[in-house]
C-alpha cells in the first residue's frame, strides 16, 4: 500500500457516522459507521450475515439511503444528488452480485452492452466496448448464448464485464464468490485483483470469508450487528486480530490451536516477508539450548506477502535470551502465557 | 346430421374468430398496464402507493367477481353508449373486455413479481431510469410469463365469447344455444362444441410454442 508520493492519495469513499434504520424504533442495520477507502484499494468488510454488509454496500451507490451521517463517493454526498446525479454516480461505480443478476431474456453480449445502452451511447461505440469487454474476461465465443447456458463462473465474468461497461472508478462487490465453487472462487477473486492492478480500480467487496480477504484485500473492516469493530491494513487484522470477531473469523480461515495441558513458555511467533524463509528457528534453539514443540501453525499469503505464524511451547535452556533472538531477527513474539488462548 | 347448416357455421365460427380477436387486443392494451400498475404501485415496489393500489385493486376485484353472464347483461346501457349496439360482434366486444381485462391484469401482475428482484436492483444500480428498468429489464424478463397469462385470458375469452350468445352476439355459442340448446338440435350442439375445443386446444399450443420459443431460463 505504499504509494509514490507523486500518486496523490485520497478518499474515493467515505463514511461519517453513518447509521441505518428500515424501521422507525427498530434495531439499527448500521451504527455510526465511520470508513474511508482511498483511491485503487481493495477494501474488505467482513462479517456474519445480517452484521449490515448489504446495506453498507448499497449505501455507496444509493440503493439505499443512510438514516444518519453522511457517504461521500467521489466528492459527492450520495443522499444530496439529485436522481441524474445519483443515475452519473452510478455509471461511475460497478457492481456484481452474489447472484449474478443477469438478465435472463438477453444474450452474454446483449447483458455486456445493457449499461451502455441505458446510457444512450452510440451502436458504435456499443458494439466496440462489448467486444473490448468479452475479450477481457475471456468470454468472446460466448457472446450469443444466454445465461442459463453458462456455468456460475462464467455467469460472474459476466457481471464483472457489465459492471465495467460504462468505465467506473469504483468497484462494488456484494458476496461475489460466494456462490461459486473454491476453483471458480479463485478466478474470479484472480481477475478483480488484475482490473485493481491493471484499471486502478477503487474496489470495496463485502464477504463473509477471511479467505477472500486475505487474498484480494489491502484494508479490512469487520462488522459486528452494525458496528465496525476493527478496521486496519489486512496484515494486521489477519495476523493480529484484536476483537472477538475478527479472531473468530480468523480461526475459520485457519483452524484452532489447543495448548491444553502443554508445559513450557507459549509463545507465538510471526514471521513475515523475507522472515518467512529464513530457518531462524533452529538457529536460535541451537544457539541458546532451547526445545521448542510447535503446538499449531500456518504459512501463507497476504496477497502477495508471505507470512508464517507458528505457536510454540518452550522449554529448556535460555527462553528468555531465544525469545530476544527471535525479536532481532525480525520475529514478531507474542507471549500466551499471559491467558490469550491462542 | 339433418340439421347442420354449414354456412351458417362458418359465419359463426368467423364470428367467434372476430369477438375474440377484437377483444383480446383491447384486454391486453387495457389489462397490460394496469397490470403493471398494480404491480408497481404494490408493497415494496419503484412506485408503492396503498391508495392507488388499493383502488386499482378493488376495481379489478368487483370486475372479476361479477359472473360473465351478469355482467353481459349489467353492461347492456354501457355498451350501447360505447359501440352504438348491444347486438352481434361488436356489441360483445365491451363486456368481453370488462371481463378479460381485470383478469388478464391479475395475471400480468403475477408474472412481474415472478421476475428476480436482483435483476430490477442491479437495473438500478447500472443507472437505469424507472422507464427504462420497466421496459428495458422488467417486461423483458416477465416475457414468458406474460405470454402464459394471454394464453390463459384468450382460452378464458372462448368461453366468454359462447356466453355472450346469450344476449345475442352471434357467434358459435349463439349457435348452440339457439339451435342445439332451445331447438333440441344435438347435431349443431356437438359440431360447435367440437369446434370451440379445437379453437381452444390450437390457442394454447401456440401460446406453449411462444413460451418457449421466449424463455431462457
Amino acid at each position: 500500500m505504499q504509494r509514490s508520493p507523486s500518486h496523490r492519495t485520497f478518499d474515493v469513499i467515505a463514511f461519517e457516522a453513518v447509521s441505518k434504520t428500515y424501521s422507525a424504533g427498530g434495531r439499527p442495520a448500521l451504527s455510526e459507521v465511520s470508513l474511508s477507502v482511498q483511491a485503487g484499494q481493495v477494501f474488505g468488510v467482513i462479517g456474519a450475515s445480517g452484521a449490515g454488509k448489504s446495506t453498507l454496500i448499497r449505501l455507496i451507490n444509493g440503493l439505499e439511503t443512510p438514516t444518519g451521517g453522511k457517504v461521500v463517493v467521489d466528492g459527492d454526498d450520495v443522499a444530496a444528488l439529485g436522481v441524474e446525479g445519483l443515475r452519473a454516480l452510478r455509471r461511475r461505480v460497478g457492481m456484481i452480485f452474489q447472484h449474478f443478476n443477469l438478465l435472463s431474456g438477453k444474450t452474454v453480449a446483449q447483458n455486456i452492452s445493457f449499461p451502455l445502452r441505458l446510457a444512450g451511447r452510440p451502436a458504435s461505440e456499443i458494439k466496440a466496448r462489448t467486444a473490448e469487454l468479452l475479450e477481457r474476461v475471456g468470454l468472446s465465443e460466448h457472446a450469443g448464448k444466454f445465461p442459463a447456458q453458462l456455468s456460475g463462473g462464467q455467469k460472474q465474468r459476466v457481471g464483472i464485464a457489465r459492471a465495467l461497461a460504462t468505465n467506473p472508478k469504483v468497484l462494488l462487490c456484494d458476496e461475489a464468490t460466494s456462490a461459486l465453487d473454491p476453483e471458480t472462487t479463485e478466478q474470479i477473486l484472480a481477475l478483480i485483483s488484475g482490473l485493481n492492478r491493471e484499471l486502478g480500480l477503487t474496489i470495496v467487496l463485502i464477504t463473509h470469508e477471511m479467505d477472500v480477504v486475505r487474498r484480494v484485500c489491502d484494508r479490512v473492516a469487520v462488522l459486528e450487528a452494525g458496528r465496525v469493530v476493527e478496521e486496519g491494513a489486512v496484515e494486521d487484522v489477519f495476523l493480529h486480530p484484536a476483537s472477538d470477531t475478527a479472531r473468530r473469523f480468523v480461526r475459520e480461515a485457519d483452524g484452532e490451536v489447543s495448548a491444553a495441558g502443554v508445559d513450557g513458555r507459549l509463545v507465538r511467533l510471526t514471521f513475515r516477508g523475507e522472515a518467512t524463509y529464513k530457518p531462524v528457528l533452529g538457529e536460535v534453539a541451537r544457539a541458546t539450548g532451547v526445545d521448542y514443540s510447535i503446538l499449531g501453525g500456518r504459512i501463507h499469503r497476504l496477497r502477495e506477502t508471505p507470512y508464517g505464524q507458528l505457536t510454540l511451547a518452550l522449554t529448556g535452556g535460555d527462553v528468555a535470551a531465544a525469545i530476544a533472538r527471535f525479536k532481532d531477527a525480525g520475529v514478531r513474539v507474542e507471549d500466551l502465557a499471559a491467558g490469550e488462548g491462542a | 346430421m339433418e340439421n347442420i347448416d354449414w354456412a351458417e357455421i362458418g359465419q359463426a365460427t368467423l364470428d367467434t374468430l372476430a369477438m375474440l380477436g377484437g377483444s383480446m387486443i383491447l384486454t391486453i392494451i387495457l389489462g397490460l398496464p394496469l397490470g403493471v400498475i398494480l404491480f408497481l404501485t404494490g408493497k415494496g415496489q419503484m412506485l408503492e402507493n396503498r391508495l392507488a393500489n388499493g383502488v386499482l385493486s378493488l376495481l379489478v376485484n368487483i370486475l372479476r367477481s361479477v359472473p360473465f353472464v351478469i355482467l353481459l347483461i349489467v353492461m347492456i346501457p354501457l355498451t350501447v353508449v360505447l359501440v352504438g349496439t348491444s347486438l352481434g360482434v361488436a356489441g360483445a366486444i365491451p363486456p368481453l373486455v370488462a371481463g378479460a381485462a381485470p383478469f388478464f391484469a391479475r395475471l400480468v401482475e403475477t408474472a412481474l413479481r415472478e421476475v428476480d428482484k436482483g435483476v430490477i436492483e442491479a437495473s438500478f444500480a447500472m443507472g437505469a431510469k424507472r422507464r427504462q428498468v420497466v421496459l428495458g429489464a422488467l417486461l423483458p424478463e416477465a416475457l414468458p410469463g406474460l405470454v402464459a397469462a394471454a394464453t390463459v385470458t384468450a382460452v378464458a375469452l372462448v368461453s366468454y365469447t359462447a356466453m355472450a350468445g346469450v344476449v345475442g352476439a352471434g357467434g358459435l355459442g349463439d349457435l348452440a344455444i339457439r339451435f342445439g340448446y332451445q331447438r333440441f338440435q344435438t347435431d349443431v350442439m356437438v359440431v360447435t362444441v367440437v369446434l370451440m375445443l379445437v379453437l381452444v386446444q390450437v390457442l394454447q399450443m401456440i401460446g406453449d410454442t411462444v413460451v418457449r420459443k421466449v424463455s431462457h431460463k
